[in-house]
């Protein structure tokens, strides 16, 4: 399909029960499915004559903490013969188990071993699922919001036992988040009347 | 009587030459046949994803010097674009210019290191020695713009920190008149070297199918004969009215790869002829104050500068919630950001898309059934760089 437009009716048709909302924005398509859709989905846009997206560029999570659905899946597309990028999204909770791409796009396998390592997402008949960025032996997933950026434990080389050893990290200063939010912005019965006015203009 | 013979395993790095970098890779050998390999990575990792939540869109910068730290300015450029795309705010015609004069200098010094340390994992010295006294030349111009020689931290959302210096548009012109004249010195060294040609052709073959579904991009790509480049086919910044070729291999083994670096050195710079000739005096960021902060002098005299520079410097702008994919052709393959502001001034999310991360991957596929000593020709042709495969 050469436009947007033109593809986004195209999805819509095709696969109208497992599509739940599509959107053209940043001259991308974005679309919502569902975790079991997925892979006919993934099927469909690499050997559909007309979509053919044949490239998985990568595969993330996006963690909200506040949310039930905890974990958004995001998958980004590229199709080298109409020139158009694709992000298909889903949302998961936490223990939730996701299918694998591997066996429709064989790069799915680090991407997928990454968003394992680093969000603790599960994902079904995947080959090979071991961690693949962090240190060997490593514990917690370091890109989930709960997740300190000082990490749990640091490791060094220990003079006495002669080998390097892990311990909890220890800091001099804890880190600090400046709030920098001017205070007359910042106040939150202020923030709510200037929305409010935005409201009614 | 039968005898068994059990297959090897082989550690090659984290600590090998060969392994540009620290790459652990478990190989099992049977003689000298390699039957599987299995990369371990992440010995780099330094959580860069993690630290530009924590920081403010301006300061996220520097982390992008730090991923693929031979061509630094080419990452710059894929944050920039996507935060200016969220934004939706122009760049100035000059900073374009400069923005692509750079990461065209960026590919020079990526594609020389990585062409001469090939030649070098397969045996040829000389051609290093050449290759890195251009790349010092190219480096003093980073240098020049930026400040430092590596780690440039001078592309911003809206354009570019500081204009070029004085002298600086006629050196890299000077440049680009004699570098020619050492990638035919190279050539020379290499093109039509029997060892090298030994080494390379039909190692490490990649089919076009291969190359689409193992998610490769670059010259890994272009060298199995995709002609997919992104500067021409999603063009950004003033790409679309400067006028290049695209070097497309046929074989797609290591030599065709090889080819096409050398023909994109060329390439790129008649690019930046054609930049420097088509440059005019100007604005070389965004003039809004709320993106990006004022002159100096302007500070002493208005009250509006001060508290502007005060802003970006403290909280640094806000970004309205949105979502973005946006990518750049990377000396080594399309390096993308998957950015998701939340309307704050940190971003909520940024994932990078590096290309050695898919190319690595792959290195199973490519080496089985090779000898242990195609590995580093195979690998040096990858062109791997673990700042952005271990980020």
């Amino acid at each position: 399909m050469k436009s947007l437009e033109d593809l986004e009716k195209k999805i819509n048709s095709e696969l109208t029960t497992k599509i739940n909302n599509t959107e053209i924005k940043h001259n991308q398509i974005y679309i919502e499915t569902d975790k079991e859709d997925m892979v006919d989905v993934a099927i469909f846009l690499k050997t559909n004559q007309d979509t053919k997206f044949r490239q998985l560029i990568d595969i993330t999570v996006v963690d909200y903490p506040e949310q039930n659905q905890r974990f958004e899946v995001v998958y980004l597309f590229l199709s080298h013969e109409f020139n158009q990028r694709l992000i298909v999204k889903y949302s998961i909770a936490e223990n939730e188990v996701i299918p694998s791409l591997t066996s429709i796009f064989p790069s799915a396998n680090w991407m997928e071993r990454e968003v394992f390592d680093m969000y603790g997402v599960s994902f079904k008949d995947h080959p090979d699922l071991r961690r693949i960025l962090t240190d060997y032996g490593f514990e917690g997933h370091p890109l989930r919001k709960d997740f300190p950026l000082t990490g749990h434990s640091e490791v060094r080389y220990s003079e006495d036992q002669k080998k390097v050893i892990s311990e909890p990290v220890k800091l001099e200063q804890n880190y600090r988040n400046f709030d920098y939010e001017s205070p007359w912005e910042g106040t939150k019965y202020i923030k709510e009347e200037i929305e409010n006015n935005d409201k009614k203009n | 009587m039968t005898k068994k013979i059990k297959n090897l395993n082989l550690n090659f790095g984290p600590q090998h030459p060969a392994a540009h970098g620290v790459l652990r890779l478990i190989l099992e050998l049977d003689g000298e046949v390699v039957e599987k390999a299995d990369p371990h990575i992440g010995l780099l990792h330094r959580g860069t994803e993690k630290l530009i939540e924590n920081k403010t869109y301006m300061q996220a910068v520097p982390y992008f010097d730090r991923l693929d730290y031979v061509a630094p300015m080419n990452q710059e450029h894929a944050f920039a674009l996507a935060v200016e795309k969220i934004l939706q705010i122009d760049v100035p015609i000059r900073a374009q210019y400069i923005r692509v004069i750079f990461c065209e200098i960026g590919r020079i010094l990526s594609h020389i290191l990585n062409v001469t340390t090939q030649a070098l994992d397969v045996g040829a010295l000389t051609p290093s020695l050449w290759g890195f006294e251009e790349r010092e030349t190219l480096m003093t111009f980073y240098e020049r713009a930026s400040g430092s020689r590596l780690h440039a931290n001078y592309f911003r959302a809206g354009g570019v920190h500081q204009d070029l210096p004085k002298g600086l548009e006629e050196d890299i012109a000077k440049f680009c008149e004699t570098f020619p004249k050492i990638i035919n010195d190279l050539e020379s060294l290499l093109t039509d070297n029997r060892i090298f040609k030994q080494r390379n052709v039909d190692i490490g073959v990649v089919t076009k199918e291969d190359a689409l579904d193992y998610s490769f991009s670059g010259v890994m790509i272009r060298g199995s004969g995709v002609p997919w480049d992104l500067r021409k086919s999603q063009p950004y910044d003033c790409y679309a009215s400067l006028d290049f070729k695209i070097p497309v291999g046929k074989n797609g083994d290591c030599y065709d790869r090889y080819l096409c670096r050398i023909e994109e050195m060329k390439e790129s710079v008649s690019i930046i002829k054609q930049c420097l000739a088509k440059m005019e005096k100007g604005p070389i960021k965004s003039l809004d104050g709320k993106i990006s902060p004022p002159p100096k002098a302007e500070i002493k005299q208005s009250m509006e500068a001060l508290i502007h520079h005060f802003k970006l410097f403290t909280e640094g702008y806000r970004v309205p919630k949105d979502e973005i994919y946006a990518a750049v052709e990377a000396p080594k393959g399309e390096f993308g950001v998957y950015l998701i502001s939340d309307g704050s001034s940190k971003p909520y999310k940024c994932k990078i898309r590096a290309p050695g991360f898919s190319h690595l991957q792959s290195m199973d596929y490519l080496i089985k059934g090779h000898m242990l000593a195609d590995v580093p020709a195979v690998l040096g042709s990858l062109d791997i760089v673990f700042g952005e495969v271990d980020r």
